[in-house]
């Protein structure tokens, strides 16, 4: 069964915080909730499905739809694969929508990791399995070089260059200093980034995306709905998830997950990489999209340096302009987990109400795309296709 | 195989039922892999059952402690540290630590051989020196 034109997006929300002293985990999660539901026109009563991630506080949706008071759920979905989590929960909310299970999904992420910084407490990843107790903890593993191994690697095979992968962080600058919300608003050039100071060599201070408080909200609904509603209709296309992990051993480190749910996304969309108008690509750090791009299809695998180079990111400069809000790396990066404004940004593309700066002309295909868990060993990857009520 | 360094500062593994063999034998400078007796693969990290074919036929195998830098990173810092993964010659690439050299100088495809840090809770975490 396909997805395709099965279900739509209403509605959207992104906190406009980015350091959320004085606001629970759970606040959060009910203040996006409740923007989502105002942008679509919608009443939490209308929400019959309840999607969420690890980030949920207690047991996730059980406790989530208690305090957020709604009473007419009667499905709920807490798959849990890292920052890509909420563009896989699009997806399985499309798939619970299209099988007749429900009618309004809502789906919410939401974070306080600077909060947490400011007021000491450390931030924990969950249960232990033999890879993070015994066979990797020893040798200090980080986010950062868990990253900056893959990047070493893809330098090696392919003569990748800092600047290269620089170019990524200087299109998104170029396109956060739109962005009222973004934390960092400055434009940045390639000098700039490859003389910040190194954190896990190769990868630098630039390279990494931002640490912010906050979330996002987005409600899925079914194409009955979406016709009683004003706001402009976001078409789910089509969709592709895959875990990817260290194999036994058989390490590669050059691809991402993306290299399986991408052509399933693009092949139950019916589109090519050439239809897509615009592209939300998880940015955690820039590594993270010049490996995704390549896997997408979007450039032979081993030449995204060359791909990600003189702007070609850059909204109204380049040819795939990418993370118009600034991204990860200089908006947004809630709660660690960057998947959630991929997709936000990707519906505002698609309804025109991207900041005009960045707005891309007659966008009627975007594509969003989240890295969830490590690059370097094991990571969910998830891609979703997105276009207009004529698409 | 080296003897495992007394008293170095390393953080040591938390141990199962599952891990302890491997473990074990780390206190005795032995590095160990997955074998599995029906497909022939060698595989990391140790477990039952078999990554690959999901056999049952599955035993510890002695490595050479031999390998090849995969890919590396220093990690900054008032003491910086090395992550790599280094490919064994035994067929597996492994998450460990690059030490006693200069980080300056390392390469990818560099030959590496493993030395061991006594965690002094009867186990020795198996890392690298350029060989």
């Amino acid at each position: 069964m396909s997805i395709k034109g099965k279900a739509y997006i209403a509605g959207i929300y992104e906190h406009p915080t980015r350091v959320a002293l004085g606001k629970t985990l759970p606040q959060l999660h009910a203040e996006l909730a409740k923007g989502a539901l105002a942008d679509a026109g919608l009443s939490k009563d209308d929400i019959d499905a309840y999607y969420c991630a690890g980030d949920a506080p207690g047991m996730g949706g059980i406790d989530m739809v208690e305090y957020m008071g709604l009473n007419n759920v009667r499905q709920i979905d807490s798959t849990e694969t890292g920052g890509s989590s909420y563009v896989l929960h699009v997806n399985h909310a499309a798939q619970a929508i299209a099988a007749g299970h429900c009618k309004v999904a809502l789906i919410t992420l939401a974070g306080r990791p600077a909060a947490d910084a400011k007021e000491g407490v450390m931030f924990r990843m969950g249960g232990e399995t033999p890879s993070s107790s015994g066979f990797e903890a020893p040798f200090r593993p980080s986010i950062v070089n868990m990253y900056a191994m893959c990047a070493q690697r893809h330098m090696y095979e392919y003569g990748t260059t800092s600047e290269q992968l620089a170019w990524i962080k200087v299109a998104a600058s170029h396109h956060a200093q739109y962005n009222e919300h973004a934390l960092r608003r400055e434009v940045v050039t390639v000098e700039d980034v490859v003389n910040s100071p190194l954190v896990a060599s190769p990868l630098h201070r630039y390279d990494c995306c931002v640490i912010t408080d906050g979330g996002g909200a987005v409600i899925v609904v079914a194409p009955e709905i979406m016709k009683k509603l004003k706001r402009p209709a976001v078409k789910i296309l089509g969709a592709g998830e895959a875990p990817k992990h260290l194999m036994g051993g058989k390490v590669d480190l050059t691809y991402s997950g993306a290299r399986w749910s991408g052509p399933k996304a693009f092949e139950e969309a019916g589109v090519t990489q050439k239809d897509i108008k615009y592209a939300s690509i998880y940015d955690s750090f820039t590594i993270t999209v010049l490996e995704t791009l390549e896997d997408l299809g979007f450039c032979e695998k081993g030449k995204g340096g060359k791909f990600v180079s003189d702007g070609n990111l850059i909204s109204g400069v380049g040819k795939l302009p990418f993370n118009t809000d600034g991204g990860g790396l200089c908006s947004n990066h809630p709660g660690n987990r960057g998947g959630m404004t991929k997709v936000l940004e990707a519906v505002r593309q698609i309804r025109g109400e991207a900041h005009p700066k960045v707005q891309v002309p007659n966008c009627d295909i975007a594509l969003a795309h989240g890295t969830g868990g490590l690059l370097g060993s094991r990571m969910g990857s998830a891609t979703v296709i997105l276009g207009n009520q004529d698409s | 195989m080296s003897e495992a360094k007394p008293k170095a500062k390393v953080r040591a593994p938390k141990i199962n039922h599952e891990t302890k063999a491997f473990w074990d034998a780390t206190a005795q400078g032995k590095l160990h892999v997955g074998k599995c007796d029906d497909c022939g693969e060698h595989y990391y990290y140790p477990r039952p059952l078999c990554p690959f074919c999901f056999s049952d036929k599955t035993r510890l195998a002695l490595c050479s402690g031999n390998g090849v830098i995969y890919t590396y990173s220093v990690t900054m810092g008032k003491e910086p540290y090395t992550i790599a993964y280094v490919t064994l010659a035994e067929g597996p690439t492994i998450l460990t630590n690059i030490v006693e050299c200069d980080f300056d100088k390392l390469a990818i495809g560099q030959k590496v051989k493993v030395v061991f840090y006594d965690t002094g809770e009867g186990s020795a975490v198996p890392m690298f020196t350029v060989a």
